[in-house]
């Protein structure tokens, strides 16, 4: 994995509450057994009619919208499915990061081993972000901050180690594989057996 | 790589700088709830600041959807599975409802879907795991055939990369869903990584009448709590009337957890769940059970555990519940009217795509089909209530209706008991075990702007197919919407 640490772009916004994951990728697309090519498919029930057509209403195919490589989603985005196919096609899409005032637990977790920086502000600030269509943001994952254009500078929350990792551009497996003399004494250890 | 693991060496030398200045700051609590002894049964390296907890699974079940990345990763990296034995495998998702014998019944689905199924099939047998596939008459929806092969028990670890793992909570076992790359840190180490969660007391007070079963008490909950309540935390649900109920009930409560935003829900394993048990395929036998029992019989909160948040639900108030809208929180009592909320654009978005009208009672809308299955709903006492609802009666005109069991051997113990024959009769169709109409991966979907009925545990928009709107239901209601052609109180059906 590539190292992040600063992130700069316009935003996209997608104000509706409780985004889904059967949204981000609808589930007759999940028959593939690798990770390329879902940018293609990702929001793809919102992005085109029944018959592949693209609906011109629908943001990420408005002109302003291109190039944009931070979404602003609505409260709860991410909830429902545990697909990881999710994070995948955002990211193979060109999305860097996602920012919200909550953003559900397991679409959370993927995104950050994926590269895909799951943010959550406080509520003033994404209301702020929501009202300002296509404002320029500088994400410092470093500083763990986030600046909008003629705005302000607010910090956010991150798991210390998913930081860590992204920063150094080091994949977890690594860690917990190094961890295995710890795994070989629990299983010795154990007053039971599964 | 090689700059990989020099970080990971510096790094772990800071945190266990770290995790010594820490353990002089513990303060002993003894009491404790259920789930903080699940917890600390399972650590095999504890969480500091710097890095999370790495935690022992002791069931990992896997299926074809969210597994091949992850198998793809061990074979890039030239890693083993560490625990076969503690591996599960079986085929749900992208699987026919119609039998399947060669090759060719495969592709009915469409050629993606076969070919994620042999590509199980060929992970499975390069890893030496054993697989319930199409051969084996234990196959069935993850969720279903854990807790029926008694491989579910309490005590456990289980994770799966399904959200619905929660399911398995209600024998007592923490339980939840990961991700494809966390699929690929267990298969690799038996291990994932996290966070410890907070924890949520769902206390269930009263009794549920007549005709209002578990499904209609995880809606109410939902409704009451809100879709998000539970991010961050593991739900305990507790009280007189989470006891009373029998293991199929409990699994579709926890079952729904994470449709609060919960990733696990937790029972406190009691004689009901023993009972169950007893005698399973691969639950403990003979001295092992004794001990078993002993073990088992400590898990539970302790007077005086604290939670980091508690809500108390009044089951006696309930009724059959419905939703109305595309989220499982927008729920309301099925002869209640659709509450009206459309100032709020979400809120209205809605109830646009789902063609409902506010101030309306939902028994005035027309139904097209009726799904009854899922890992929400699909067990034998599942099936058991729909067909009683059914029984005698025939399936309105122009519903189709679709019966699909959540394992085969609830298939053929439904046929043991006729079940089947009730269905079919009553003009339903009854097929192979699978996920089905629960998210129309298969084939089995909701024709565009059809309103379905269905036992599952999703209305998002789209789930049941392109442009289905679902309300989500009991057995009971769902059946009862299929013979009344809207939605419809099963009470109306059901002898005093
Ligand atoms: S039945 Fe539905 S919710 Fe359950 S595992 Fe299958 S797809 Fe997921």
């Amino acid at each position: 994995m590539e190292p992040i640490n600063i992130i700069q772009s316009r935003t996209v916004l997608m104000p509706a509450k409780d985004i889904d994951t059967d949204q981000i990728i609808p589930a007759r697309f999940l028959t593939t057994t690798t990770k390329e090519g879902l940018g293609d498919v990702v929001f793809n029930d919102l992005r085109r009619d029944a018959s592949g057509n693209d609906i011109d209403t629908f943001v990420l195919n408005q002109p302003q919208s291109a190039g944009c490589r931070i979404l602003v989603g609505g409260n709860n985005f991410g909830c429902g499915s545990s697909r990881e196919h999710a994070p995948w096609a955002l990211l193979d899409y060109g999305f860097q990061a996602v920012i919200s005032s909550e953003i559900a637990d397991i679409f959370k977790s993927n995104s950050l081993k994926n590269g895909l920086l799951p943010i959550v502000i406080d509520a003033d600030t994404h209301a702020d972000l929501l009202s300002n269509p296509g404002v320029s943001v500088t994400i410092d994952l470093e500083a763990q901050s986030i600046a909008i254009e003629d705005g302000k500078t607010v910090k956010f929350p991150i798991d210390s180690f998913a930081r860590y990792c992204l920063l150094n551009g080091v994949d977890q497996l690594g860690y917990v594989r190094q961890q295995s003399a710890a795994i070989d004494a629990f299983e010795e250890n154990r007053t039971w057996t599964p | 790589m090689r700059v990989a693991i020099l970080s990971w060496a510096v790094f772990i030398l800071n945190t266990q700088l770290f995790k010594s200045q820490l353990n002089k700051g513990i303060v002993l609590n003894n009491s404790k709830t259920l789930f903080q002894k699940l917890w600390d049964d399972h650590i095999v390296v504890p969480e500091t600041a710097d890095t999370p907890a790495v935690l022992y699974i002791d069931l990992h079940i896997i299926h074809e959807v969210t597994t091949p990345q992850a198998f793809a990763l061990l074979q890039q990296q030239g890693l083993a599975v560490r625990r076969p034995d503690l591996t599960l495998a079986t085929m749900d998702h992208s699987t026919p409802t119609t039998p399947v014998v060669t090759f060719k019944d495969l592709e009915v689905v469409g050629k993606a879907a076969a070919n994620q199924v042999r590509q199980m099939e060929k992970n499975c047998a390069d890893f030496g795991i054993e697989l319930l596939g199409f051969g084996s008459q234990q196959r069935g929806i993850v969720h279903v055939i854990g807790p029926e092969l008694g491989a579910t028990q309490p005590g456990k670890t289980i994770v799966c990369g399904d959200s619905h793992t929660s399911t398995h909570g209600a024998f007592g076992a923490l339980a939840f869903g990961i991700g494809t790359t966390e699929v690929g840190h267990v298969l690799a180490t038996q291990c994932v990584l996290q966070r410890k969660p907070r924890t949520f007391e769902v206390n269930v007070t009263g009794a549920l009448g007549n005709g209002v079963t578990a499904k209609d008490l995880v809606l109410g909950i939902i409704g009451q709590v809100g879709i998000d309540a539970g991010t961050g935390h593991v739900i305990e649900y507790r009280g007189e009337a989470i006891s009373a109920l029998g293991m199929d009930s409990r699994m579709t409560v926890c079952n729904m957890s994470i449709e609060a935003g919960a990733r696990a829900g937790i029972v406190a394993p009691d004689d009901t769940t023993y009972e169950y048990l007893h005698g399973r395929q691969r639950s403990p036998s003979g001295a092992d059970w004794d001990k078993a029992l002993t073990r088992w019989r400590k898990l539970r909160s302790d007077e005086g555990a604290v939670f980091d948040k508690s809500v108390t639900v009044a089951a006696d108030k309930l009724q059959p519940m419905v939703t109305f809208g595309t989220n499982p929180g927008m729920v309301v009592g099925v002869n209640e009217a659709v509450p009206d909320n459309t100032a709020d654009p979400s809120f209205k978005k809605a109830l646009d795509y789902m063609q409902i009208e506010a101030g309306k009672p939902m028994t005035e809308n027309a139904v097209d089909v009726v799904f009854i299955g899922s890992c929400t709903n699909s067990r034998l006492s599942d099936l058991q209530e729909a067909a009683d609802v059914v029984k005698g009666r025939t399936v309105a005109d122009g519903v189709r209706m679709l019966v699909v069991p959540g394992s085969q051997q609830i298939k053929k113990d439904a046929e043991a008991i006729g079940l089947d024959r009730i269905f079919t009769e009553a003009g339903a169709e009854w097929r192979e075990a699978g996920c089905s109409m629960c998210i129309g991966m298969n084939g089995d979907t909701v024709g565009k702007g059809q309103l379905s009925v269905s036992t599952s545990n999703r209305n998002f928009e789209g789930r049941q197919g392109l442009g289905a709107r679902t309300v989500l239901a009991s057995p009971m209601t769902a059946a009862a919407s299929a013979i009344a052609g809207k939605v419809a109180d099963p009470r109306r059906y059901l002898q005093d």
